[in-house]
C-alpha cells in the first residue's frame, strides 16, 4: 500500500521492542466479544490510476458544471487567479493544523492576522475573527452572542429575505436553547425589510434584528436606516452577506451602523466545489471582542523582541472555558481563509474595486436585456450582481433554459410561495456579453 | 551596512513583513479593466474606498506567500506527532481529484440530474462510513468535528423530546474534548463530569452513579484521550440505555479502530467521524474539516435534511424527513473534503484500512515502548493509537512539558499535544499515526532522549528553546492583555 511506509522487517522489529508476538495481540486490551468479526465489506483498495479512473467518471456525471449557468443564491462563480490555488497547494499550508506552536506556525498565524485586518477592513468593523464553518453558522453564531451580551433580551427579530438556509441553521443551532424566540419579519414590494413591520417589533426584548444585505433576493437594504430605529431600543443589528463581491462596491456594514457582520467568503478566491467548503467571515466592533466565537490571532512579541503571532484570548474557547465557551468551534476553514487572504491581496484596493463595478455592470445589462422581452423585475429596490424576475411561468421558462443547455437561475417560489412566478439570477465577471444574450435569448 | 546577520534575514531564514507592509500605491496582482457603472447604486449605497486593502503585483504576492509557508512545520515536511489528530499523510493525488472541474465547478444550486456524479460519490462514502463504523445511516453535513457533535446532540435532544422525555443533563469523562461539553451546552444541557480510575478508562459503577432519569446521553471518546480502549464500554453503554439515554461517540481517535471493532456494535448510538484526521483529507493549517454524523436505526429519522435518496433510477435531494433536526449547515457540507475522503478510502480499500490502523497502533505502542522508562507513561500498558507521556521524570531539573515541546521543535520535530488531557499532569499526548516509518520514529526517540539528557545536564539550553526558529517564544499573556488583533492603515502594528 502505497501510503504505508513500514516494511515487514520494520514490523517485526518494532513487534519484538514492544513485546508482543503479532501485529493482533496490539489490540488484546479490547474484549474478544467487542471486536469486529468479520473483515470490512469495502472493496480492494485501488492504484492511483484506477482511482482517477473511478473519480473521472464520478466527475464527468456532473454535467451541471460545465453548463453555462447563472445560479447563485449563496454560492457564486468567479475567476479565481492560478496564483491562488498554487499556494493553496503547499502542503506547508495544508498539511499543517491548528498553530497550537507558534514558534513553527509563523506561516499560518501571519497569514489569519492579515486575513483577520482584511476581513474587517470589508466589513467596516473593529474586530475579526479566524473564520467560521459558512455564512449560515456564522449567523447562527452571531445570534448567540447578541444573547449572551443582552442578557435580558430573547428575541430575534429576522428577515425573511435572509438566505432561507440561514434561517434553517440558526433555527437548528437554537433548538434546546431556553429564552430564545425568532419573530420573522417581511419583506415590502420593493424587495426590502419591511421597516414599518420592523418597527412595531422593536422593543427592549428584542436581543438584534439580523438582515441579509444583499439579501437573498440580490436587494441590498437600507442598513443605516435599519440600525438607527435599531439602535435607538438597545437592539443590534446584524448583518449577513452571502454574496462577500457586494462588500467592495456597497457601503459597509459596519460603516451602516451594524454591530456584527457576517459574510460568506466563498465569492472570494474559492471554487463553488458544490457548496463546500467555504468559510464564514465573522466581524464586530471593539467592545465586544471578549465575547467573539472562535480562534483569533494576535500579534506578540519574543523573547528578543520580535514580532510574531499567536492564538490569543483563548479563555473564551471551548478547550479552556469547555461548556462555558463562547461556541463549540474549534477547527475552522483555515487553508479557505488563507485562500481569501490571498485572493484580497491580488485584487487589492483597486482591482476589487474594479471587478465588484464589472459584476455589477454586467448584472444591470442582463436584467435590462432580459426584461426587455417578457420578464419583468420582480423588486426595484438597488441589486449588485443577482436580481429577481417575473415572468409568466417561472418554470417552464426554466425548462426551456435547460433545453437549451443554459442553466438560467433558481425558481423563488421553492422557498417563497408568494414569489412563485419569480426566478433569481446571478451573473458575475465569468459571464461574457455572448453568454448574456444566450440568457436573454432562452428566457424568451 | 553590515552583512547578513543571523537574526532571520539570510539564507533560509528570510525575513517577511506583513502584505500590508509591502503596500506600493497603484500597485495590482491582477488586471482587471475599470467599466463605465456609475450611477447604478445610489449615492448613499455606495462604497467609497476599500481602505487599507494591499496594494502589492503578483510576484510579490506570490513571493510573500510562499516565505510564509517556509515557517510553517507541517505534516508534509516533518514528522507531526500531534496527540489526537492523526496527522497522517495527506495524499497528493486527494488535491488532485477535488479540483477536477467536474467536482470543483459544480454549483450546489444544480438540479439533481446535472449533478449524479456528486451525488453518487456523496451516498457511496455514507455507505463506506457506515460499514467502517458499523452504523446504521450516515449524514455528512457538519463541516467539522464540533458540528458533528452538535448535531449528534441535537438529534438526542429531538429524540428524547418526540418521546415525550425531554431531558437535561450529560455525562462527560474529565478526559474529553473540550468541544464535548461545550456542543453539549449549546444544545441547551448541563454537564456533569465523569471522573476515570486512574487508567482514565470510565467505570460502570461511576456510570450507574451518575446515571439517572434526567440524564440524555454519555459522550465518551473510544479509545480515550490517554490512547485506552474503554474497556466497559459495553457494559456502560447498557445501564445508559437501561435508564433511557443514549450513548454519543466522539469519533476523533477512530483512526485506531478501522476493521478492528466498529462502535455501532459496542454500544454507540450516534457518532461523528473526522475526515481531517481517519480519512487524510488536509488539516489546513485548522480547517476545513468535516464532521459526518452516523447513528444507529434510533436515531436515523433526525439526520439533517436534506438526505439523498434515489429515487426513479436516479439520486436526489429530499427535506422529506419531517423529525429531522434540519441543517446545520449551508448546502450540503464541505464538499471537497468528500472527494479527498473517498478517493482515500478508495485507495486502500477494506484491508488497507485496516493496515492503516494496525500501522498507527503499532507505531504509537513502539514510541511508547522506547520512552517509558525515560519519560513517564501515565497509563502503564499497551496503548491504542496515542500514548501519553509525562514530565514527572524531569522532576528536579526545572524542565518541564512546555520545555520539552519548544526543544523539539528545534530538532525539527512538530511538538506532541501538550497538556491534554486535563486529568494527566505535565501531558505530552504522542500520536505517529501510520504513515511514518521506522527510521523517522527512531530520530523522534533519539530527539526526545538527547532532551531528557540535556534536562539534566544544559537545562538553560532548553529554557532558551526554541532557537531555530524565526522567532523564539512568544509571550503568549502579554498578546492577550493588550490584544492586537488587526492591521491598521493609519497605526501600523508595529515592529
Amino acid at each position: 500500500m502505497r501510503y504505508l511506509p513500514q516494511t515487514e522487517q520494520s514490523v517485526r522489529h518494532m513487534l519484538g521492542v514492544v513485546g508482543v508476538e503479532r501485529i493482533e495481540d496490539l489490540f488484546r486490551d479490547i474484549p474478544e466479544a467487542l471486536r469486529a468479526t468479520a473483515a470490512l465489506d469495502l472493496p480492494t483498495g485501488l492504484s492511483e490510476l484506477d482511482a482517477v479512473r473511478r473519480l473521472t467518471e464520478l466527475a464527468d456525471r456532473n454535467s451541471g458544471a460545465t453548463a453555462l449557468s447563472f445560479l447563485g443564491a449563496g454560492a457564486y462563480s468567479h475567476f479565481v487567479p492560478a496564483a491562488v490555488d498554487n499556494i493553496l497547494q503547499r502542503a506547508e499550508f495544508y498539511s499543517a493544523y491548528t498553530p497550537y506552536q507558534p514558534e513553527v506556525s509563523q506561516g499560518t498565524l501571519q497569514a489569519i492576522f492579515e486575513f483577520q485586518s482584511m476581513v474587517a477592513m470589508l466589513l467596516g468593523l473593529d474586530v475579526a475573527n479566524a473564520s467560521m464553518y459558512d455564512g449560515a453558522s456564522a449567523v447562527a453564531e452571531a445570534a448567540l452572542m447578541a444573547l449572551r451580551m443582552q442578557r435580558k433580551r430573547e428575541r430575534l427579530l429576522v428577515a425573511r429575505s435572509l438566505h432561507p438556509q440561514y434561517r434553517e441553521v440558526l433555527a437548528t443551532y437554537l433548538q434546546g436553547i431556553a429564552d430564545a424566540e425568532v419573530v420573522e419579519i417581511g419583506f415590502g414590494a420593493d424587495g426590502r425589510l419591511d421597516r414599518a413591520a420592523l418597527a412595531a417589533e422593536l422593543d427592549d426584548n428584542a436581543a438584534a434584528v439580523i438582515v441579509g444585505t444583499p439579501n437573498f433576493f440580490g436587494v441590498i437594504e437600507d442598513v443605516a436606516a435599519i440600525s438607527e430605529v435599531a439602535a435607538q431600543q438597545g437592539v443590534l443589528t446584524i448583518t449577513a452577506t452571502s454574496e462577500a463581491m457586494s462588500l467592495a462596491a456597497v457601503r459597509s456594514p459596519g460603516d451602516c451602523g451594524a454591530d456584527i457582520a457576517v459574510a460568506e467568503g466563498q465569492s472570494l478566491g474559492v471554487p463553488v466545489s458544490y457548496g463546500g467548503p467555504g468559510v464564514g467571515l465573522f466581524a464586530a466592533r471593539d467592545r465586544y471582542v471578549r465575547s467573539l466565537p472562535g480562534r483569533l490571532v494576535g500579534q506578540a512579541v519574543d523573547s528578543d523582541g520580535r514580532r510574531g503571532f499567536v492564538l490569543t484570548l483563548a479563555t473564551r474557547e471551548q478547550h479552556i472555558r469547555r461548556e462555558r465557551a463562547t461556541s463549540n468551534i474549534c477547527t475552522n476553514q483555515g487553508l479557505i481563509a488563507l485562500a481569501v487572504t490571498v485572493y484580497l491581496s491580488l485584487f487589492g484596493k483597486q482591482g476589487l474595486r474594479r471587478l465588484a463595478r464589472q459584476n455589477l455592470a454586467l448584472a444591470h445589462r442582463a436584467r435590462d436585456l432580459v426584461c426587455a422581452g417578457s420578464w419583468q423585475p420582480r423588486f426595484d429596490a438597488p441589486f449588485f450582481n443577482e436580481f429577481a424576475i417575473r415572468g409568466p411561468d417561472a418554470r417552464a421558462a426554466l425548462r426551456r433554459a435547460a433545453d437549451s443547455g443554459v442553466v438560467a437561475g433558481v425558481e423563488l417560489g421553492r422557498w417563497y410561495p408568494e414569489l412563485d412566478d419569480s426566478l433569481l439570477v446571478a451573473v458575475t465577471e465569468v459571464h461574457a456579453d455572448a453568454d448574456i444574450e444566450t440568457l436573454a435569448e432562452v428566457l424568451r | 551596512m553590515s552583512g547578513p546577520s543571523r537574526d532571520k534575514q539570510a539564507g533560509l531564514l528570510l525575513d517577511e513583513p506583513l502584505i500590508f507592509e509591502r503596500n506600493r500605491p497603484g500597485q495590482m496582482g491582477v488586471d482587471v479593466a475599470e467599466v463605465e457603472a456609475d450611477g447604478l447604486l445610489p449615492a448613499e449605497l455606495e462604497r467609497a474606498e476599500l481602505e487599507g486593502m494591499p496594494e502589492v503585483s503578483e510576484p510579490e504576492v506570490v513571493r510573500h506567500f510562499l516565505r510564509l509557508s517556509q515557517w510553517n512545520l507541517s505534516a508534509a515536511t516533518t514528522f507531526y506527532p500531534l496527540g489526537s489528530c492523526t496527522m497522517k499523510y495527506n495524499p497528493i493525488a486527494n488535491e488532485a481529484a477535488a479540483r477536477m472541474p467536474g467536482f470543483a465547478g459544480l454549483h450546489p444550486m444544480t438540479p439533481d440530474g446535472l449533478a449524479q456524479g456528486a451525488l453518487e460519490l456523496m451516498a457511496e462514502l455514507q455507505d463506506m462510513l457506515a460499514e467502517i463504523s458499523g452504523m446504521d445511516a450516515v449524514s455528512l453535513q457538519p463541516a467539522a468535528g464540533a458540528q458533528g457533535e452538535l448535531a449528534g446532540m441535537k438529534m438526542i435532544r429531538a429524540y428524547h423530546e418526540d418521546r415525550g422525555d425531554p431531558r437535561r443533563r450529560v455525562l462527560i469523562p474529565a478526559s474529553a474534548h473540550g468541544t464535548n461539553p461545550a456542543s453539549a451546552a449549546l444544545c441547551g444541557y448541563e454537564v456533569a463530569q465523569l471522573d476515570g480510575n486512574a487508567q482514565g478508562v470510565v467505570e460502570p459503577d461511576a456510570v450507574r452513579r451518575a446515571m439517572s432519569s434526567e440524564v440524555a446521553a454519555l459522550m465518551i471518546t473510544n479509545p480515550n484521550t490517554l490512547g485506552i480502549f474503554e474497556r466497559e464500554i459495553a457494559q456502560v453503554a447498557e445501564i445508559v440505555h437501561q435508564q433511557g439515554g443514549l450513548v454519543y461517540l466522539d469519533g476523533a481517535n477512530l483512526n485506531a479502530l478501522m476493521g478492528v471493532a466498529k462502535p455501532g456494535h459496542i454500544g454507540a448510538d450516534v457518532l461523528h467521524f473526522n475526515l481531517h484526521k481517519t480519512f487524510s483529507t488536509p488539516h489546513g493549517g485548522g480547517g476545513p474539516g468535516a464532521g459526518p454524523v452516523g447513528v444507529r436505526q434510533v436515531l436515523a429519522d433526525y439526520l439533517p435534511n436534506p438526505r439523498i435518496v434515489r429515487r426513479d433510477d436516479a439520486w436526489a435531494w429530499s427535506s422529506d424527513a419531517p423529525k429531522s433536526i434540519g441543517r446545520v449547515r449551508s448546502f450540503f457540507g464541505n464538499f471537497g473534503m468528500f472527494v479527498r475522503a473517498y478517493a482515500f478510502i478508495k485507495a486502500l480499500g477494506g484491508d488497507g484500512l485496516t493496515r492503516a490502523t494496525q500501522m498507527a497502533v503499532l507505531n504509537a505502542n513502539y514510541v511508547r515502548a522506547r520512552l517509558q522508562d525515560t519519560y513517564h507513561l501515565a497509563v502503564p500498558g499497551l496503548c491504542m493509537h496515542e500514548c501519553v507521556l509525562t514530565d514527572r521524570n524531569l522532576e528536579g531539573t526545572g524542565i518541564k512539558t512546555l520545555d520539552v515541546a519548544k526543544r523539539l521543535l528545534d530538532y525539527g520535530f512538530y511538538a506532541p499535544t501538550i497538556y491534554f488531557p486535563l486529568v494527566v499532569s505535565g501531558a505530552l499526548m504522542i500520536e505517529p499515526t501510520e504513515s511514518e516509518s521506522l527510521e523517522t520514529l527512531d530520530e523522534f526517540i533519539a530527539a526526545m532522549e538527547a532532551i531528557a539528557v540535556e534536562a539534566a545536564e544544559d537545562p538553560d539550553a532548553i529554557h532558551a528553546a526554541p532557537v531555530r526558529t524565526p522567532v523564539g517564544r512568544l509571550d503568549e499573556a502579554k498578546a492577550a492583555r493588550k490584544p492586537v488583533l488587526r492591521w491598521r492603515a493609519d497605526d501600523s502594528a508595529g515592529g
